[in-house]
């Protein structure tokens, strides 16, 4: 997705990205990044909670219209509300992704050769 | 307050993203100036979720993504920026999708914006935001080429001043 913002941004469209991950976005030299430390897939915060989404729009867009500089990173002044471990098992899909899976059996065998 | 980017991620999965700098090609800063004032603006908004209009749109391909797990398919769809939630469908294999189905706005927050642009924080909104599926990243092919240089035409198209990515 960093990568994404840069060529369109390359193009001449200012960009934002809005990431759990700031510090990947920032190596990946994205432009503008709001960093959100919120579980995967819910980058603007919680189901039907109308004022943090709010909240982290607004801050999108003052990064995305005010920043002066390329690199520019703000992160959100905002914890989750819900629990770690119930909010790290929460976003994760029922069934792992195919890389994941495919990663793990990397691991194993690597460990069983080991 | 400084993010942890980390905190909810496997921890065997850290490697995988963090320390491994730009892409090749991708090291100098790009930077198009932010010109207009706010409320003057239009504003478009882009989502990793795998979102798509179920009755008009075709899923993105995970078949293809089950049997080639390092592949991630590179198109795209545009979403009525006044899509109901019930009209939008989620194809994603890497995230559980029950909030995002439940409140698209957590992703993609096309409701709130239309409130910014109500009060005259925003000047509009682009009449379409975009959907993408996550994971490209591992495979740049066909996103630079094609998928890329069509967002930016419908972006244009749309008179953008400004997009908002926000990856799953």
């Amino acid at each position: 997705m960093p990568v994404l913002a840069r060529w369109i941004e390359a193009a001449g469209i200012p960009t934002v990205v809005v990431t759990m991950m700031p510090s990947v976005a920032e190596e990946r030299r994205a432009p503008r990044v709001v960093g959100v430390e919120f579980p995967f897939g819910h980058a603007f915060g919680m189901p039907h909670d109308r004022v943090m989404q709010r909240r982290t729009l607004e801050l999108a867009l003052r990064v995305l219209a005010g920043a002066s500089k390329f690199g520019t990173r703000v992160d959100m002044d905002m914890e989750w509300p819900v629990p770690l471990r119930e909010a790290y098992q929460a976003w994760q899909p029922k069934v792992a992704s195919p890389i994941v899976r495919k990663l793990l059996e990397a691991q194993r065998s690597q460990q069983n050769s080991s | 307050m400084k993010v942890d980017g980390f905190r909810f991620l496997p921890r065997t999965f850290r490697p995988l993203y963090e320390g491994r700098g730009p892409f090749p090609g991708e090291e100098d800063p790009v930077w198009a100036p932010f010109e207009k004032r706010l409320a003057e603006s239009r504003i478009a908004l882009l989502t990793s979720g795998g979102l798509y209009l179920k009755a008009s749109q075709e899923s993105f391909d995970l078949e293809r993504e089950q049997t080639h797990p390092e592949w991630g398919d590179p198109t795209w769809r545009a979403i009525p920026a006044a899509a109901n939630r019930l009209d939008l469908a989620v194809a994603h294999l890497h995230i559980n999708d029950e909030d995002l189905l439940a409140d698209p706005e957590i992703a993609l927050p096309a409701n709130t914006l239309a409130q910014l642009v109500g009060e005259g924080v925003v000047g509009s909104a682009t009449s379409d935001h975009l959907s993408v599926m996550g994971y490209q990243e591992r495979s740049l092919e066909g996103w630079r080429d094609k998928t890329v240089q069509e967002l930016i035409v419908h972006l244009r198209d749309q008179n953008a001043d400004g997009l908002i990515l926000a990856p799953v």
